[in-house]
């Protein structure tokens, strides 16, 4: 299971305040203990900040990689902003995201063909949001089509199935799982990702949603995950999953992470 | 006649059934149609978005409210011409161009629809000159706009402009809204109001036409 660490995100007071303040410090250590928790990748979204975006996720790429050694995950709905940001970063980015919504995969398509990276796929289509399990898979498929015949390999695709609040429509959880499982099918060795909070948008206890949602989604095949890792119950819920799921050999991460203290109830 | 406290109650508790019921008890009783319209709906789609801005009910149960009262307004609206019944105000409502978010827009909608407000809502990736078009139509008192992303946003102050080009921008007042929306945003681009949620909206909409 990939991990990549959500922290980093401009609408977040704290962090805004940092970047706008250049506190490295505080930008460091919200990475490390992202990447001591369990990330693989960390997210870095400056989005909140319009016109200053671009300038503010450069700094916060090569703040961070200037002291850690650890891939990113670029965070913008922003082509030139991803361009800018991918060019200073060390090693292999995963870019956050593509879809097929007018323009947007035109102006990433040179982006995410630039270097070798790793792909969020957003099943949005040109005209509306999808609402059923097929709808999402349509556009996963065509995202997964056109990405691959441009050169970037199966294994870096990352679609994400775009995750709506069950309080709107209750038939939100089972979309996203059937398209899970539908994607993970069809498309062998394709990668899945999502980020959980949008599922809980709107109702009281979101933690105690994401968390099993989480575990729906894994146990449909979702590969990769958009998550706090220092939410102790949330990856308490993880490593439990990943075990029933007989990934875990010899309950060793499990037993780990207790022995650790670290293995939330 | 009837005090419209069933009714009131029906469309609180999200009772579709029972809020029609009602309502067409009233109506055959021979009620005002004003009255059952403010009395039995609309005090008490105020009472859910109190509710709701307080933490005490949530979106799931708003949205349950609105459609109650939806259903209902179906057998009054036909009657309104009849007994005079005029709309609060009229407001357009669109997510702007380039976005394809509508979940936070359409509770707004359903929400201002239950306040007494008419809405014309122009759907997703609505371009400036659109709502500038259908506002001057519908001679629109409130032109409510939403993004979800920071890359559309700028088609906020583009509607703006559109509605000074369309010579109106003196006429309505502009409200927006959105995830990455902020009150300060609003006054860079000289939007009359934000509103952070769909309870709010109702509220400044009210505040924006002089109302209580």
């Amino acid at each position: 299971m990939l991990i990549v660490g959500e922290k980093i995100n401009s609408s977040r007071k704290s962090i805004a305040e940092a970047i706008e303040r250049r506190d490295a410090d505080l930008i460091v250590e919200t990475a490390r203990e992202q990447a001591k928790a369990g990330a693989h990748y960390i997210d870095v979204n400056a989005g909140t900040f319009l016109e200053k975006e671009t300038e503010h996720l450069c700094w916060l790429v090569e703040t961070i990689q200037d002291r850690l050694d650890l891939p990113l995950c670029l965070d913008s709905p922003n082509p030139r902003a991803l361009s800018e940001a991918m060019k200073l970063h060390r090693g292999e980015p995963m870019i956050n995201s593509i879809s097929l919504e007018t323009e947007r995969f035109e102006d990433l398509l040179p982006v995410v063909t630039a270097g070798p990276c790793r792909v969020v796929a957003l099943c949005m289509a040109q005209t509306s949001m999808p609402t059923t399990v097929e709808e999402r898979v349509k556009v996963g498929a065509e995202l997964i089509e056109r990405l691959t015949a441009h050169g970037v390999p199966l294994e870096k695709i990352h679609v994400d199935p775009l995750v709506q609040p069950v309080s709107v429509d209750t038939r939100m959880g089972t979309a996203i799982t059937g398209a899970i499982a539908r994607i993970m099918a069809d498309y062998p060795g394709v990668q899945t990702i999502c980020g959980l909070s949008n599922i809980s948008y709107g109702l009281p206890q979101r933690r105690l949603i994401n968390r099993n949602f989480l575990a729906l989604c894994m146990a449909q095949g979702l590969s990769s995950a958009i998550v706090d890792p220092t939410d102790n119950r949330l990856m308490a819920t993880l490593y439990a999953v990943e075990m029933l799921l007989g990934r875990d050999d010899f309950c060793e991460r499990f037993i780990d992470a207790y022995q650790e203290g670290i293995l939330a109830e | 006649m009837s005090d419209f406290q069933a009714l009131n109650s029906s469309v609180i508790k999200g009772d579709i059934q029972g809020a029609v019921e009602e309502t067409r008890k009233a109506i055959d009783e021979g009620s005002p149609i004003q009255s059952i319209l403010d009395q039995g709906l609309i005090s008490a789609m105020d009472e859910v978005g109190a509710k709701f801005s307080k933490g005490q009910l949530f979106v799931p149960q708003m949205l349950r409210s609105a459609k109650t009262m939806q259903e209902c307004l179906k057998l009054l609206k036909p009657l309104f011409k009849e007994a005079d019944v005029t709309p609060k105000g009229n407001i357009v409502i669109g997510t702007v161009k380039g976005d394809l978010h509508d979940i936070g827009k359409n509770l707004v909608s359903m929400m201002m629809e239950g306040a007494g407000f008419t809405i014309v809502d122009l759907g997703v990736d609505v371009a400036p000159e659109a709502f500038a078009e259908k506002a001057k139509e519908a001679e629109a008192d409130i032109v409510a706009m939403s993004a979800l992303l920071s890359t559309t946003m700028p088609a906020m102050p583009l509607t703006v402009q559109a509605l000074e080009n369309a010579g109106i921008r003196d006429k309505v007042k502009v409200m927006i809204g959105g995830a990455p929306v902020t009150e300060k945003y609003a006054r860079d681009i000289k939007a009359d109001a934000y509103a952070s949620d769909a309870g709010t909206a109702v509220a400044e909409a009210k505040k924006l036409l002089g109302m209580a």
